[in-house]
């Protein structure tokens, strides 16, 4: 951790968004992760998401849970709501908050400990009911704050510092998230902010649980030679199943792609995705498909990244639960509480 | 784009603007560190090492340095270098002993300096440690040259100018006061080994209009302000008129407020904006209520039996030209009564007792022809320096051109060829303390440009040897010094052990970096996330990273050398480093001369 904040220099020419923000409004704190850690790149991709577009920081709203990643909400956005739960119980929190004001748009930032190790059950459920949020897997395959144990997400074989073999297989949150009925999977590296953004936003556009499962190497615990999820064996192993562009409501598609290689997904909230194939044999739309060529990519030792699963027409948790639209604070105090009458009523109702 | 050479010691030097603007290149980062940390002697040592003379400069530095501050790129007010700099000169303790030592065996070789001003000193200064015997030949009473005999007291006491000139030439030179040189034939006739002309531009320019000769109120600037130096002259009219826009006219407005002048006014033919005074000369003249007139031109001194009574101007207006030019058309006229008229319209060379047959040859304008890179005029061994060489400039200039004509005659003196100089060097060494620890103060001053005492109005015009600015004191300046940008931290970049982690780009709180595919210049400088549109300023592109084959790219622009990327740096690619511009001195030249001969003899 650096001992100095960074300072606030405005420069004319700074990049301004709609709303007349500049990057450094999207900012929070100074991290006080390690340096170089891969968290804290994914929080320079996520400003640049929510700067790009155009989003108003009371609009939207940060969970996470415990860990390093569980660290990353208070370095950006400080002037959006936020909430820092208990240990991979975030989705509970998240689901109340998605309950009481749907409006809001989510962002929930956790890692492989705190979503496959002590919150896999919150996770799974989360996923079940299709809970409108973007969900960041911040994957490092080691407990970074208990000083680098293996988590539920290292690879066979990967080794531990000081060389020691995990022997354990892993637990893979795409596959995972896709075969319990997730709307929105990705996979992205934490070094590779040209795929990760469009990624961003096109999650946090997309209603329903949108999951990005991103390798983010811990650079003191987890990036030697024989780490699986170092920044160098990520750069070698990873390989792009497809790319994704995501494009702004109102704006036209600048790339164009050849016909019969390219996908459009409308999104719910707002803009699209297009998708360019890089393998004729994959399918984003398709779960067996997405599912098969995930674990062939593993079994050949690579990390299949991009967008690897979208269904858009899933409803999401209010529309199945039937919650109020309306923010419960915008709803008048008598028509939130209509008193005691009104409840022995509808309890008579059950009778 | 290439990979940026930063073992070129001008890139890194490119990037601390001070030092770059100094035509001396001071050090001046590295002496307000000094400063900062209360180590006044060795703030002054370090001046001293280049500009020879801070406390002179600390009060009347033409300033190169601070328009060109990076402070201005990233808010508005530079930070006060000048002030700052007097600050080591007022709070130093005693230096001589730093000081080179000065060997009793002398080299057997005999120099002539003509003028005591300041580039006959610095050369002095860099030639006494080497064993030279200097006569210095002075035609006025004291050292100094035009600092003492046209900078008004109240801006640069001549207790500073002693102290310093003191300083040198009790180091041994042989001085010749009140010894004009009447002919540069017989000098040259004697048994000196070189020759340095350092005699200024020391002849005001005429205005020769009707009336000029039929009063005694009309003088020329700089020769009143030697009068008025020298005490020839202590009193002037009430209403003064001074001609001129450059800054020899705000010290002659300002001396005539403290001799007796009640109603000052500066006339200009053209506009403020095309005045050559610098701001911070004019703003006081105005503070102390001298009326600046713009746009009039004179025409006629109003003489009345003998009494000069007024002064007519043809008010002009102006407009561009076809060709460019701006174009005066007269307006209307309009004569403005007065006592007395100063003339403070240029200077200009002036060597009457330089005969035209010795093979010294001079321009249309009277400048001699002076080598511009080994100050040797077109006689062998006769060299010039200050505004004697080019016309007039400023003490600043004046210095450096004492620094290097001192290695030409040094290397004319031992037969070595005057081109063959010694390159700029640099040292590049790591500021990394600890952990986040740095031997600089690396946290972002917020504070604005903190203004320099004055004396009150009140107090000013008793007496012309009142000094106006009072300096800094020890705790006003705590602030000041935090302003500076520490640009001689360079951001030293190792390409092989990046891991492009993104954390530098991703903390930096200018956005000057990017990690991208190597392109040409132009796109480079538009993709950086705030584009690097001041194309004045270099952008380091780093050899290609081992990992994707990118590079790094830096916009050198409005870094602000907070060394955040090279704390958020986990692999130590970008560490900071103290930058130290070696600047080749004649004692350097020495050395090397004394290390070719000792070859030679073995």
């Amino acid at each position: 951790m650096s001992y100095i904040k960074k300072p606030k220099i405005i420069r004319d020419n700074d990049p301004r968004n709609k709303l007349g923000m500049t990057f450094d409004d999207y900012e929070g704190v100074m991290s006080t992760l390690c340096a170089g850690c891969g968290h804290d790149s994914i929080t320079g991709a996520i400003i640049q998401t929510v700067f790009d577009l155009n989003i108003e920081p009371y609009r939207m709203i940060k969970f996470s849970g415990i860990g390093c990643s569980s660290k990353t909400p208070a370095y950006f956005a400080s002037q959006s709501h936020g909430f820092n739960s208990v240990h991979g119980r975030m989705p509970s929190v998240a689901t109340g908050a998605n309950a009481a004001n749907s409006e809001l748009l989510c962002i929930g930032i956790s890692g492989d400990g705190d979503t496959l190790s002590i919150g896999m059950g919150q996770f799974s459920h989360a996923i079940r009911r299709n809970l409108n949020m973007l969900y960041i897997i911040e994957n490092n395959g080691v407990y970074g704050l208990t000083k680098g144990q293996f988590s539920a997400s290292a690879d066979l074989g990967s080794t531990a510092k000081k060389g020691a073999p995990n022997l354990q297989t892993p637990i893979d949150p795409c596959t995972v998230a896709i075969s319990l009925g997730a709307s929105f999977v990705a996979r992205s590296f934490s070094g590779d902010k040209d795929q990760l953004v469009p990624l961003l936003k096109a999650g946090l556009m997309h209603r329903g649980f949108a999951m990005i499962d991103v390798i983010s190497p811990c650079v003191t615990f987890n990036d030697h030679e024989g780490s699986t999820k170092s920044y160098m064996s990520t750069r070698e192993t990873k390989r792009e199943a497809i790319y994704t562009d995501y494009i702004a409501p109102f704006s036209e598609i600048e790339v164009q792609y050849d016909e019969g290689t390219s996908v459009e997904v409308d999104l719910h909230e707002g803009g699209k995705v297009v998708l360019h194939k890089a393998d004729d044999n994959f399918s984003p739309l398709d779960r067996g498909q997405s599912i098969k060529a995930i674990n062939d990519a593993s079994d050949k030792g690579e990390l299949l990244t991009g967008l690897l699963y979208i269904n858009e027409s899933q409803p999401d948790f209010t529309e199945t639960e039937n919650t109020v639209i309306k923010p419960l604070n915008q709803i008048a105090f008598e028509d939130l509480c209509p008193g005691s009458e009104a409840l022995h009523k509808l309890l008579d109702g059950y009778k | 784009m290439q990979p940026t050479n930063t073992k070129d010691p001008q890139y890194y030097h490119k990037v601390v603007d001070c030092q770059w603007g100094c035509p001396a290149h001071t050090d001046v980062p590295g002496y307000i560190r000094h400063i900062a940390q209360g180590e006044y002697t060795q703030a002054y040592l370090l001046n001293r090492e280049s500009n020879v003379f801070p406390g002179i400069l600390g009060r009347v530095c033409d300033r190169p340095c601070e328009p060109v501050c990076r402070r201005v790129r990233v808010e508005e007010e530079p930070v006060a270098i000048c002030r700052l700099k007097r600050v080591a000169g007022d709070l130093k303790g005693d230096f001589k002993e730093y000081l080179p030592p000065i060997p009793k065996q002398k080299n057997g070789k005999k120099i002539a300096c003509i003028g005591a001003g300041c580039a006959s000193l610095t050369l002095a200064n860099d030639l006494l440690p080497l064993g030279y015997e200097i006569d210095m030949f002075e035609s006025l009473p004291k050292m100094g040259g035009l600092i003492r005999s046209n900078i008004p007291k109240f801006r640069l006491p001549p207790e500073v100018i002693d102290e310093e000139f003191d300083v040198i030439v009790d180091q041994g030179v042989n001085l010749y006061l009140n010894h004009p040189i009447e002919s540069m034939k017989n000098l040259l006739a004697q048994d000196y080994d070189a020759v340095f002309v350092g005699t200024g531009a020391p002849k005001g320019r005429e205005l020769d209009l009707p009336g000029r000769y039929e009063t005694d109120q009309v003088f020329v600037g700089i020769a009143w302000l030697e009068s008025v130096a020298f005490e020839h002259i202590d009193s002037v009219g009430e209403r003064v008129l001074i001609i001129g826009g450059g800054n020899t006219a705000m010290d002659c407005c300002r001396s005539s407020l403290r001799l007796g002048g009640k109603d000052v006014k500066v006339l200009y033919r053209g506009s403020r904006d095309r005045m050559k005074s610098s701001d911070w000369e004019l703003e006081p003249a105005l503070e102390e209520e001298v009326e600046l007139v713009l746009n009039h031109s004179p025409e006629e001194y109003i003489v009345e039996n003998g009494t000069l009574v007024g002064m007519k101007f043809g008010v002009l207006e102006w407009e561009q030209g076809e060709n460019g030019r701006l174009k005066s058309t007269k307006v209307g006229e309009v004569v403005i009564p007065c006592d007395t008229v100063i003339l403070a319209i240029g200077q200009e060379n002036s060597f009457p007792w330089v005969e035209r047959d010795i093979g010294l040859d001079f321009d249309e304008w009277e400048v001699p022809v002076v080598d511009p890179t080994t100050y040797e005029s077109t006689v062998s061994g006769v060299f010039f320096g200050g505004d004697a060489a080019f016309g007039p400039k400023n003490i600043i200039e004046a210095v450096e051109h004492g620094h290097q004509a001192a290695i030409s005659m040094h290397k004319y003196c031992h037969n070595e060829s005057l081109t063959e100089r010694l390159p700029y060097g640099m040292n590049l060494v790591t500021a990394k303390m600890g952990l986040h620890e740095w031997t600089f103060s690396n946290d972002y001053g917020y504070e604005n440009r903190l203004e320099v005492p004055t004396v009150p109005m009140e107090k000013r015009f008793k007496d012309i040897n009142i000094e106006v600015e009072l300096g800094f004191e020890p705790g006003q300046f705590k602030k000041e010094v935090e302003r500076c940008l520490n640009c001689d931290l360079q951001t030293d970049f190792a390409a092989e052990l990046c891991i492009e982690c993104d954390a530098c780009i991703d903390v930096c709180p200018v956005n000057c970096l990017m990690i991208s595919e190597n392109a040409d210049e132009a796109v480079l400088r538009e993709h950086i996330k705030t584009p690097a549109n001041n194309l004045e300023q270099a952008l380091f592109v780093s050899e290609t990273l081992p990992q994707t084959g990118r590079v790094m790219v830096k916009d050198e622009d409005v870094c602000i050398h907070c060394g955040l990327c090279a704390e958020r740096c986990p692999t130590a690619a970008f560490d900071m480093k103290k930058f130290t511009l070696e600047i080749p001195y004649a004692v350097d030249e020495g050395q090397l001369s004394k290390r070719i001969e000792s070859k030679k003899a073995s």
